[in-house]
């Protein structure tokens, strides 16, 4: 299987504090990779790295066999989408709000994805409705839809359940999982909350301080953990 | 009934007359209005929303404060300096625009551009820093970031469209002094109601009055609607 993504000596610095210190990543092409830590460990930033709204102050992004050279070409920047935890709806209705990405890419915003789109997250109802009446729920269920409408290789989830309710959490992660079987699509999941990664990922790493201290598979990460920090946040001591 | 009460009713006469000369001055009026609004919109608004999605803009310092002092520009200053610039010593006066609507054009760009670079500016700068982000992330373009952002900010930007048609519209120092009130070439409804006061024609000047009043009433409520219609979405 290829990679998606390959990194190779990453650092990302902030004048000298660097957040991000990777010397070796690979995210596989069609898996689920969890990344887990304290806040501050840099997971938001490795994912801005990987959606190429950011350029790495050292090393080398190579995504789907291309290195990145500086910034990312336009089509491989929109082979790749990322749902933060925040939705960021635009004043709009909601189906507008679903269609937009496909506005972007100039694509026709008349045929059945985007009703498909909504309906598939609940939204049919509301879809005429103006974004800003949503619930949080809701909103973040358009804001995955509005991902996805747009069929990406990689979908980059940046605590996207953070202020969620059961409900909508469960949905979310069904739809992330079926879009995974269904259409191979790599998704990257940065979450706080190490029982959404056991329920999501194929493989699972802990990050703190903008290092990778592990990354194995899930049922391992949990299981058998390598390092002493993982076993303790696995544990849900706090790491400093 | 008083002086005011009789202007009143001869001002309503002669708007049911349909005065040849009135007429001719409310279309002047609205031309050099429109026109002037048109041009400091299309130059205005890409600059505004530049500078308010720039963060990092070299000269911040200096350009946003000469921006805000542009919105409150005398007229009659700006009237002075397009009077010099046009006249035939002047650097432009072989356009022969002095006395002329182009001239007056010119001094009411002046007048709205700064209105409608530093309203687009804060409009854009009240948008959620995170939406740009977002639409980078959907695979917008920097120009399509631009856009959005915009439409977004589209209830401030209507803001600044409403106050430059106000500010120019209702302006009477710099398109006295650049147009020189002539009848039927360069005469607008402010330098009409001036010209008309001073004559003692008071019944004919607040007639004008009431029109340039419901010009502006008319013009605004189209752009309040368009807000609402906006707000709701």
């Amino acid at each position: 299987m290829t990679a998606a993504y390959e990194l190779a000596d990453v650092r990302h610095c902030y004048g000298d504090r660097c957040v991000v210190d990777i010397p070796v990543l690979e995210v596989r092409n069609g898996e689920i990779l969890g990344l887990v830590g304290p806040s501050g460990a840099g997971k938001s930033t490795l994912l801005r790295l990987l959606d190429f709204l950011e350029t790495p102050t050292q090393g080398r992004i190579t995504y789907a066999s291309t290195e990145i050279d500086g910034d990312a070409s336009l089509a491989n920047r929109r082979d790749v989408t990322t749902v933060f935890q925040r939705p960021m709806l635009l004043k709009r209705t909601v189906a507008a709000n679903v269609r937009i990405g496909l506005k972007l890419r100039g694509l026709d915003t008349k045929d059945s994805s985007t009703e498909r789109w909504l309906d598939r997250l609940g939204l049919t109802d509301l879809a005429d409705a103006p974004a800003r009446t949503l619930s949080a729920g809701e909103a973040q269920r358009v804001a995955l839809a509005r991902a996805l409408v747009v069929e990406p290789s990689v979908l980059l989830l940046d605590e996207p359940t953070g202020n969620l309710d059961p409900y909508n959490v469960g949905l979310l992660e069904e739809i992330v999982r079926s879009e995974n079987a269904e259409r191979g699509t790599t998704i990257v999941v940065v979450t706080h909350d190490v029982f959404q990664a056991r329920r999501l990922a194929d493989r699972t790493g802990l990050m703190v301080s903008g290092r990778m201290v592990e990354l194995t598979d899930t049922e391992a990460f949990f299981s058998a953990p390598q390092q002493p920090q993982t076993a303790a946040f696995v544990r849900g001591d706090l790491l400093i | 009934m008083g002086i005011l009460g009789r202007a009143f009713a001869d001002a309503l006469g002669l708007l049911w007359n349909m005065d040849p000369a009135l007429v001719e001055t409310v279309i002047l009026t609205l031309q050099v209005t429109l026109v002037a609004l048109v041009i400091a919109l299309a130059v205005g608004i890409p600059i505004g929303a530049a500078i308010g999605l720039t963060r990092h803009l070299p000269g911040r310092w200096l350009i946003v404060p000469l921006i805000y002092t542009g919105m409150g520009l005398p007229p009659v200053t700006v009237g002075l300096f397009a009077y010099l610039v046009l006249s035939n010593q002047g650097p432009l006066g072989s356009l022969g625009w002095l006395f002329t609507p182009a001239g007056m054009i010119v001094a009411q760009t002046i007048i709205a551009f700064p209105l409608v670079v530093g309203l687009t500016m804060a409009a854009v700068q009240g948008v959620d820093p995170n939406l740009p982000v977002q639409m980078l992330s959907l695979g917008a373009t920097k120009r399509q970031v631009a856009t959005v952002t915009l439409l977004e900010a589209r209830v401030g930007v209507t803001a600044a469209v409403v106050a430059a048609y106000g500010a120019i519209i209702s302006e009477v120092g710099a398109v006295m002094l650049v147009g020189g009130n002539i009848e039927g070439e360069t005469r607008v409804l402010t330098t009409a109601i001036v010209l008309e006061t001073r004559r003692g024609n008071f019944a004919l000047a607040m007639a004008l009055g009431i029109i340039l009043l419901g010009l502006a009433f008319l013009t605004n409520f189209a752009f309040h609607r368009l807000q609402v219609h906006q707000g709701a979405r």
